[in-house]
């Protein structure tokens, strides 16, 4: 039987119903149309779902989306504010850091959940911060590099 | 796939210890679910009946009591990892908690599910044992406790009762003189240990082994207290010697099994190198220690 979640994605509150066992990816992506983030491996692994639950990076093909009831969800589409992308997503587009873009929602997900608590991580805090999200192109430096050159100030919020 | 089940999610552990009465076998719980939807998802764990405890505020907390440390059975990894009381008098869990899987999995994934999880793989269990944790488990009848190296039965099996809840981890004034010391190897920083070693250490004079325990994880088909290691040391002067002895007997009670990450005679191999160098490494923390 489906039971009733209200949650807010991106600052939209929503009022579904959906069945217990959904996975609070598969009802971003299906029932909200929130394609960005991605199914990648499905079993925790890869962090290409990875959606910040109340501030915190997490892997929404490893949480019941009921589970996600009264909390505020972002993905990657509620990071640009309008057309203006936020500092991270600059920073990865003029980085390179990204081939194929698979992982590019989880890395940015996970990055903004770092810098949102550590704004000023070391080289080392950046890649513990990414160490849940797989990247199978870039080998991982070009990220770091985006990553780092945010944090050094190169990049400042949209006004 | 995983299966359709009806969910039920308690606002108290009253109301939670009601349902877990009323559907019995029939009920699982669930937690942050990081082990158990992986499981669901293979169709191994197909229940009819879903209690989500995750919301169980009254259960997330972290006490710092006269006779130890309280954790809550839904405090989340995350939680502990930075928790400045637990850094400060029980390091060794907080560095455990650094290298548990990945941050997403920290922040929505609790101690107590790991541990009722019950994969012998898991790296919380064996620093219990090693810091002489102790279980609480509460049911509608009451509560029962026991020491952390009891909890575990079999692979992916526990002393849990059908009505019952792991509601609290509780951990021992830390004594005089002690250390402790975890690791695991693994080839991928965020996978499960291919083989964990904890160990907690008192010391004499002169280097002395007044007192020590020694876990095992992913050597068994349950994290493994190996009171015959543990034999070889006490009260004696650690040496060199006796460390190699203490990997030995350590290996030998170990009963590894073989996957696709290392065979069994390798998984002993590491129990002989790791016991010795994370012994010598609770010995380090334990002359720094008051």
């Amino acid at each position: 039987m489906k039971k009733e979640l209200k949650f807010k994605v991106n600052g939209q509150p929503y009022d579904i119903f959906v069945k217990p066992k959904a996975l609070l990816s598969d009802v971003l992506r299906i029932e909200l149309g929130l394609t960005g983030t991605k199914r990648g491996c499905n079993s925790s692994s890869c962090g290409a779902c990875t959606v910040m639950l109340n501030g915190m990076a997490v892997k929404s093909c490893s949480v019941l989306a009921l589970q996600a009831n009264g909390a505020e969800v972002v993905t990657v589409e509620g990071l640009a504010k309008g057309n203006k992308l936020s500092p991270l997503q600059r920073a990865f587009l003029d980085h390179g850091s990204y081939q194929c873009g698979f992982c590019t929602p989880g890395m940015l997900m996970s990055s903004t959940a770092l810098l949102t608590e550590n704004p000023k991580p070391t080289k080392e805090e950046i890649k513990e911060g990414i160490d849940g999200n797989i990247c199978r192109c870039t080998g991982y430096n070009s990220i770091i590099r985006a990553i780092t050159a945010v944090v050094k100030g190169d990049y400042k919020e949209a006004k | 796939m995983i299966n359709d089940f009806e969910y039920l999610a308690p606002k108290t552990l009253k109301e939670a210890l009601a349902l877990l009465d009323k559907y019995q076998d029939d009920c699982k719980v669930i937690c942050g679910g990081q082990s158990l939807l992986v499981l669901m998802r293979q169709g191994l764990v197909a229940p009819p009946y879903m209690v989500d405890i995750k919301g169980l505020n009254e259960l997330s907390y972290i006490k710092d009591e006269k006779d130890g440390l309280k954790i809550g059975a839904t405090t989340t990894h995350r939680t502990i990892e930075k928790s400045a009381v637990i850094k400060k008098k029980y390091p060794v869990l907080a560095k455990m908690e650094t290298r548990l899987a990945s941050i997403q999995t920290r922040n929505w994934g609790t101690i107590g599910g790991n541990v009722c999880h019950a994969d012998p793989a898991g790296d919380p269990a064996p620093v219990c044992i090693a810091l002489g944790a102790t279980f609480t488990m509460t049911s509608s009848k009451g509560k029962r406790s026991m020491p952390a190296e009891d909890f575990s039965l079999d692979y992916f099996e526990t002393v849990l009762e059908p009505g019952e809840l792991l509601t609290e981890i509780s951990l021992p004034p830390v004594p005089a003189k002690t250390g402790t010391a975890y690791t695991k190897f693994n080839v991928i920083e965020s996978d499960l240990a291919t083989v964990g070693v904890a160990v907690t250490v008192t010391l004499g004079a002169g280097d002395s082994c007044q007192d020590i325990r020694i876990a095992l994880g992913a050597s068994a088909p349950i994290p493994l207290r190996t009171k015959k290691a543990e034999a070889v040391l006490k009260g004696k002067k650690i040496t060199e010697a006796l460390l190699a002895q203490a990997g030995e007997a350590a290996a030998a009670e170990a009963d590894p099994i073989s996957d696709i990450y290392a065979s069994d005679d390798y998984r002993r191999e590491l129990i002989k190198v790791l016991v010795p160098r994370i012994t010598r490494e609770a010995m380090a923390n334990a002359r720094k220690a008051k």
